[in-house]
């Protein structure tokens, strides 16, 4: 019989669960290298040859390339351990966050000001509410996306 | 014998950990957090424990993927701040309490939870942010800290049951130690909040402040709050505040006590992505 897996529905969501940590594994082991700094500076150096000394699949190293944290959660990336590319790029776990909404750095800032992400219309996929995927990507850019 | 005087609960949000770090805690917009600690402090200085025990989440930072402890308790003599990537916090050394760490992890196995054992870790801000708080930025931290670390980064996490079911053990073991200290038990993490994908920066203010209610009044019936309750209400990383019903469930009331009187609440939006939430509750003499 199949696990239960009630947290499907929740919209723009991915629960880190067993699954997605064995799709993961050498992604999020990857990030986790970050944490010494001797591994952060042969990164920085030749991202791709570091990565290629990594048994990730090829999508994993092209979502790590291009930054895409929405991808790298996809293919089993778990936020905590994707945080230490952030740090080794010196970005703030808030502009971290915020990439993954479409929305500019000035925009998620603002919206977490005014009090945040409202639940209304984003407890499950279907509503209508901001986090839903018919509505990405979020802010300007997405605004000028449906123009 | 000891006793468990007071509970603690906090949000552990590392951007206030680098505001405290870079000395922007009298910027605009961190002033009305930091406020909402000034009692804190003063409450620790007018109640210092002899020892704090300190349920909190690693962050993949002591434990990667290679290993994942669900309850992990510290039982060394000392516990270095962790280089997190940006460089370690400069923040004073933990002291563990070794003998009184060792006797709880003997009592509560006994007692059917299985934990981790724990005599090499590193602490990260899960643990360093809400002594930051709550005792400002001392040359050494005020007592020694037993670091207990809870799984809530791979789902599934221990459910709100077993952890407020935890806490009743914890303070079954304390009461247990010979030695007359004191202990405050703290429960941190959450409130709301979501820090992956198109959801993220979610807040649930008014879910919060029903569970600060609930966990004063009802911690029982809160415990009963099934894990997708937190994630779909409350964001991804919301789920940590089943860590919170560990520290509520060590509390004299749930074993037949009195009522713990309130003795600070504090509800803040925002600290970077995250609903802010704190608690004092102090066991009736």
């Amino acid at each position: 019989m199949a696990l239960s897996k009630p947290y499907l529905d929740v919209p723009g969501t991915t629960i880190f669960d067993a699954e997605q940590s064995r799709k993961g594994y050498q992604l999020n082991q990857f990030c986790m290298s970050l944490m010494k700094a001797a591994n952060r500076a042969r990164f920085k150096a030749d991202e791709r040859a570091y990565l290629d000394e990594w048994p990730m699949s090829e999508e994993q190293k092209q979502a790590v390339l291009a930054r895409d944290l929405n991808r790298c959660i996809a293919l089993g990336g778990n936020i905590y351990f994707l945080a230490k590319i952030g740090a080794t790029d010196g970005k703030s776990f808030q502009q971290m966050a915020g990439s993954m909404t479409g929305m500019s750095e000035e925009e998620y800032r603002s919206m977490m000001i005014k009090g945040g992400r409202s639940i209304e219309g984003n407890r499950v996929v279907g509503e209508d509410g901001d986090a839903q995927a018919h509505r990405q990507p979020q802010g300007q850019a997405g605004k000028a996306g449906r123009a | 014998m000891a006793r468990i005087t007071a509970s603690v609960y906090t949000s552990h949000v590392p951007a206030i950990g680098a505001a405290i770090d870079q000395g922007k805690t009298t910027e605009p917009y961190w002033v009305p957090l930091f406020k909402g600690y000034e009692y804190s402090k003063q409450w620790m200085k007018e109640n210092k424990p002899d020892v704090i025990f300190l349920v909190y989440n690693d962050h993949a930072t002591a434990f990667s993927l290679e290993m994942i402890p669900t309850f992990a308790i510290g039982t060394a003599a000392e516990f270095t701040p962790a280089d997190e990537g940006y460089g370690p916090r400069p923040v004073p050394k933990v002291i563990g309490h070794p003998q009184l760490a060792s006797h709880i992890a003997q009592s509560v196995i006994q007692d059917d939870f299985d934990l981790t054992i724990v005599n090499k870790m590193d602490v990260d801000h899960g643990l360093t942010v809400p002594l930051s708080l709550m005792c400002g930025e001392p040359q050494a931290w005020p007592c020694p800290v037993i670091p207990f670390a809870v799984n809530v980064v791979q789902y599934p996490v221990p459910s709100g049951r077993r952890c407020f079911m935890l806490g009743q053990a914890i303070r079954r073991a304390v009461e247990s130690y010979d030695e007359p200290l004191k202990l405050q038990i703290w429960g941190t993490g959450g409130m709301s909040h979501q820090l992956q994908g198109p959801r993220a920066g979610l807040i649930n203010a008014e879910w919060d402040n029903r569970f600060l209610d609930r966990l004063i009044a009802d911690p029982e019936d809160l415990s009963k709050v099934p894990h997708i309750d937190y994630v779909r209400e409350a964001g991804s990383e919301g789920i940590e505040l089943v860590m919170w019903l560990i520290a509520r469930g060590a509390m004299a009331d749930v074993a037949g006590g009195k009522p713990p009187v309130v003795k600070h609440r504090f509800f803040h939006v925002p600290a970077s992505n995250t609903a802010v939430g704190h608690l004092i509750l102090e066991n009736s003499q």
